[in-house]
């Protein structure tokens, strides 16, 4: 029944075509069957009742990834009922993936989606200024924004494990940073351990472990190097620790915040490690007195491979202004479409299904009025997994309730 | 009322003149070669002197002095002036003689204001070393000035100028109902803050609605509801209703001893006279309801109600009622009260004829209210809302100057007005527009293309 629903034909025509995996091409026309892009291109063939999209003068681009935030997590920051994206108290926490936590009927995502965001990374604490306390966070989530069910907007569970080494992780280390580290590898150590003698875990007859079981457990694909391991570090001898011990430990290392990466471009991508970073975040703290608006830029000029997010996650659809404003601040424009598409497809390992135009792949798409950066430009549309989604929320039903006063109740 | 002779003494001429090379000019002074005369004296002193209340002397007065500088003449750019006019190719001149070179595609405005800002009193690096924008002790604290709080070497501030921001107003947070007073403040490197006090601006009081103080006070006193909101707002006006009373009286017959003083009465009684602006933190249409009533109720008028995130709501009433709403473009979501956010309030407002003004509330946000005010034309325009983008830059130049009383002032690229001015590398409404050079009082305090003049906190010497 849903095979037959999705068993739809859409045509965009005569857009320009952003496909980002290669040059734009004009007056183009992308053929959408069964929630995939079918085709891609100036010669392409509309069947015959295929639902028609006029998109001339328009721009088309993938739908726009998040890459880190806490979408279906937190309804109201404020509002603890409303917050799941953290296992409060649990400073390893290896074992907590954040799925079954996610809502999908939360106001948030229709408000998002209609801005052009069809994707998230849905992340067990906050990448915000400052991060979420904690050592190891738990397990981050790949989401479509589309979906009556957990399952239907799930695309990868867990799409990578999320530590911390930031400032406030210094609380799970007795107040040193260099204690976190300690424990970290410690904990790393134990998961090893506990790898080769599960039989004398349960007999009891091993030393105690730093962690228990079931987060051990979860660890293993993260030693595996199968999970990638997401670490939040901003200050620039935390990002080197983080490099260190992913260099120690053979792990499939991303960074997340890593405000003072710009420091040490050629280091980072020397080792291979791509980053997730904020543009407009440039407030000093003692987690970061060097952060500054051209982070993304250097990082990118520095051989980096960056995906940018905007944690503000009730905002996610401002991330088309973080990216203008790195492109402001001195990263190319093309580069930071890709920031927004393919980059975090590839680091969170779906880039053969997600993040670019082109045949085969899910129909995630938007038509632009322009440039999807300017605040002059217009969402027109946006498919998700090949399907229109209604460009409504409850804010366009309050904007119509009150656009005339009194108000129609 | 006195006159500060500071505030006379601190404004440039300003003149607008059509660009004589591109043509296709709007102004009356089309083609003119040469700078027009300002058409109007320099409005003497702002606003009425407030730091003589009660009969009291001087208090705390400022101590800004114009930067000596240069004069100025930007020529052949795009002059947005916040006053009804866009003038392509235009020039502006600051004084005259010298002449700042600029190529064609530059953008120039008014400076940026921002009504409602927590540097200087939440500077970075935010630690509670810095933390001093809430006397949480006490629901009422009239008694505070954030004046007394602010640090002029907030690393926060160097960041805001590069963003075009001219003045700020520092406000006391919003634990408190009644939480202080505002500090009016020229957005320049100083060693105080009394070098940045704006001349002759009225203090706001800020005072808040809803969630915060409730949610401070509720396990230790009270208020810990909105009827205890309203009645701790009550209790404390009519304490400075009587005071104000004995004071009048006293200045007028000066019959025995003065009254005795009471801080908290002092700044209230201002209120009263009207002396000292109300900025209201209050984020639901019907919290701001009941606030205009108890404004009626002490004769006093809200010259601003901050985050107003349902201000769409009742624009009809806040036209009406002639209370600004100080906005943002689309914050929402991250507290109960805030959860009915839209991106069209500022339109909306604007076309119920209302004062719409954009805000920050954020040491982010501040450095790019020009963005801000873009979302919120550009959803508007959308929504089949019609803004213009003399409206948009509006709100965050001169109807922010009004907010505070110093519109006539500041706010506007008009002659006479002091000169305070950004020139921007692109159209201010885009998000690829950056400041290039940041004017206050016709002094460079920044310009992106030369390091002498990026100022640098003393924070900031010898970080990374």
């Amino acid at each position: 029944m849903i095979a037959f629903l999705l068993a739809q034909t859409i045509a965009i025509t005569g857009g320009t075509v952003y496909p980002v995996s290669g040059p734009k091409i004009e007056n183009a026309t992308v053929l959408i069957r069964d929630g995939r892009i079918a085709a891609v291109g100036t010669n392409v063939v509309v069947p015959a009742g295929a639902t028609r999209v006029d998109a001339s003068r328009k721009w088309l681009t993938p739908g726009l990834i998040d890459g880190a935030g806490v979408m279906g997590l937190r309804e109201i920051g404020m509002v603890q009922g409303t917050n799941e994206y953290t296992e409060r108290g649990n400073d390893i926490a290896a074992a907590f993936n954040v799925l079954e936590g996610i809502n999908p009927a939360s106001t948030l995502i229709a408000v998002n989606r209609m801005e052009g965001v069809t994707t998230t990374l849905a992340v067990p604490g906050s990448l915000g200024v400052p991060p979420s306390g904690g050592l190891i966070w738990g397990q981050a989530a790949l989401i479509d924004l589309d979906g009556a069910t957990i399952e239907a907007m799930r695309i990868k569970s867990p799409a990578a494990m999320v530590a911390n080494l930031s400032e406030a992780a210094k609380d799970a280390g007795g107040g040193s940073r260099a204690a976190v580290a300690q424990r970290l590898r410690r904990l790393l150590n134990d998961a090893r351990e506990y790898a080769t003698r599960r039989a004398d875990y349960r007999r009891r007859q091993i030393q105690d472990l730093s962690a228990s079981a079931a987060d051990l457990e979860a660890l293993q694909p993260v030693l595996r190097g199968d999970l990638p391991l997401v670490v939040v570090a901003n200050r620039r001898s935390d990002i080197e620790t983080a490099l260190r011990i992913a260099r120690e430990y053979k792990l499939h290392l991303i960074l997340g915040g890593a405000a003072e990466g710009w420091m040490i471009p050629n280091e980072i991508a020397a080792a291979g490690v791509p980053v997730l970073v904020e543009p407009l975040d440039n407030i000093p703290s003692y987690d970061a007195l060097g952060i500054r608006y051209e982070n993304a830029a250097l990082l990118g000029k520095g051989g980096v491979k960056v995906a940018l997010m905007e944690t503000a996650t009730e905002n996610t659809r401002d991330l088309r202004q973080q990216a203008g404003n790195a492109v402001a601040n001195g990263m190319t424009w093309d580069q930071a479409l890709r920031a927004v598409t393919l980059t975090p497809a590839e680091i969170f390992g779906v880039a053969d299904r997600y993040g670019s135009i082109e045949t085969g792949k899910v129909a995630n798409l938007v038509v632009w009025s322009g440039d999807p950066f300017e605040f002059s430009t217009a969402v027109e549309h946006v498919f998700i997994r090949g399907k229109e989604i209604p460009l409504r929320s409850r804010q366009t039903e309050l904007l119509e309730r009150y656009r005339t006063l009194p108000p129609k109740y | 009322m006195r006159h500060l002779s500071v505030a006379a003494a601190g404004f440039l001429g300003i003149a607008l003149v059509a660009g004589c090379a591109s043509g296709g000019t709007r102004t009356a002074t089309a083609g003119s070669p040469t700078p027009v005369p300002p058409a109007a004296p320099p409005p003497a002193a702002v606003a009425q002197d407030t730091t003589r209340e009660g009969g009291l002397g001087s208090q705390y007065p400022s101590s800004y002095r114009r930067h000596p500088n240069p004069p100025v003449l930007i020529r052949n750019a795009t002059i947005m002036t916040a006053a009804g006019q866009e003038i392509q190719g235009g020039s502006i001149l600051f004084r005259d003689g010298k002449i700042v070179s600029v190529g064609t595609g530059k953008w120039v405005t008014p400076g940026v204001i921002d009504v409602h800002s927590h540097l200087g009193v939440y500077a970075a690096p935010g630690t509670f070393a810095e933390s001093d924008g809430n006397e949480a002790t006490q629901p009422v604290t009239a008694e505070v000035w954030a004046e007394h709080s602010f640090w002029p070497q907030d690393p926060q501030i160097p960041l805001a100028i590069a963003g075009g921001v001219t003045t700020i107003q520092a406000l006391p947070g919003s634990a408190n109902l009644i939480g202080g007073r505002s500090a009016i403040l020229k957005l320049i490197p100083a060693r105080s803050v009394q070098d940045m006090k704006f001349p002759g601006a009225h203090y706001g009081l800020k005072m808040a609605c809803g969630e915060n103080p409730k949610r401070v006070y509720g396990q230790r006193g009270g208020p810990s509801t909105r009827m205890g909101n309203m009645a701790g707002y009550r209790n404390a006006f009519i304490a400075a209703q009587s005071y104000r009373q004995k004071w009048d009286k006293w200045n007028k017959d000066h019959q025995g001893d003065p009254p005795e003083r009471n801080l908290r009465n002092e700044t209230l009684a201002e209120v009263l006279r009207g002396n000292i602006y109300v900025q209201n933190h209050c984020y639901r249409a019907d919290e701001m309801m009941q606030m205009l009533d108890l404004g009626h109720e002490f004769g006093f008028k809200i010259r601003a109600f901050h985050h107003a995130v349902e201000a769409y709501k009742i624009a009809d009433v806040l036209a009406r009622e002639g209370t600004a709403s100080a906005v943002w473009a689309d914050w929402w979501g991250f507290k109960e009260e805030a959860m009915d956010g839209i991106h069209e309030n500022a339109a909306l407002l604007q076309q119920a004829g209302a004062r719409a003004d954009i805000h920050s509330d954020d040491p982010g946000g501040i450095q790019r209210l020009n963005q801000e005010a873009a979302k919120a034309m550009y959803y508007g325009r959308r929504a089949g809302i019609p803004v213009t983008r003399d409206q948009a830059l509006r709100w965050f130049t001169v109807n922010a100057a009004w907010v505070l009383g110093i519109d006539s002032v500041v706010g506007t690229l008009e002659a006479g007005k002091m000169a305070d001015v950004v020139l921007w590398s692109a159209d201010p409404l885009s998000v690829y527009a950056q400041a290039l050079q940041v004017y206050n009082d016709g002094w460079l305090v920044y310009d992106r293309n030369d390091p002498a003049h990026q100022p640098k906190s003393d924070f900031s010497l010898g970080q990374p």
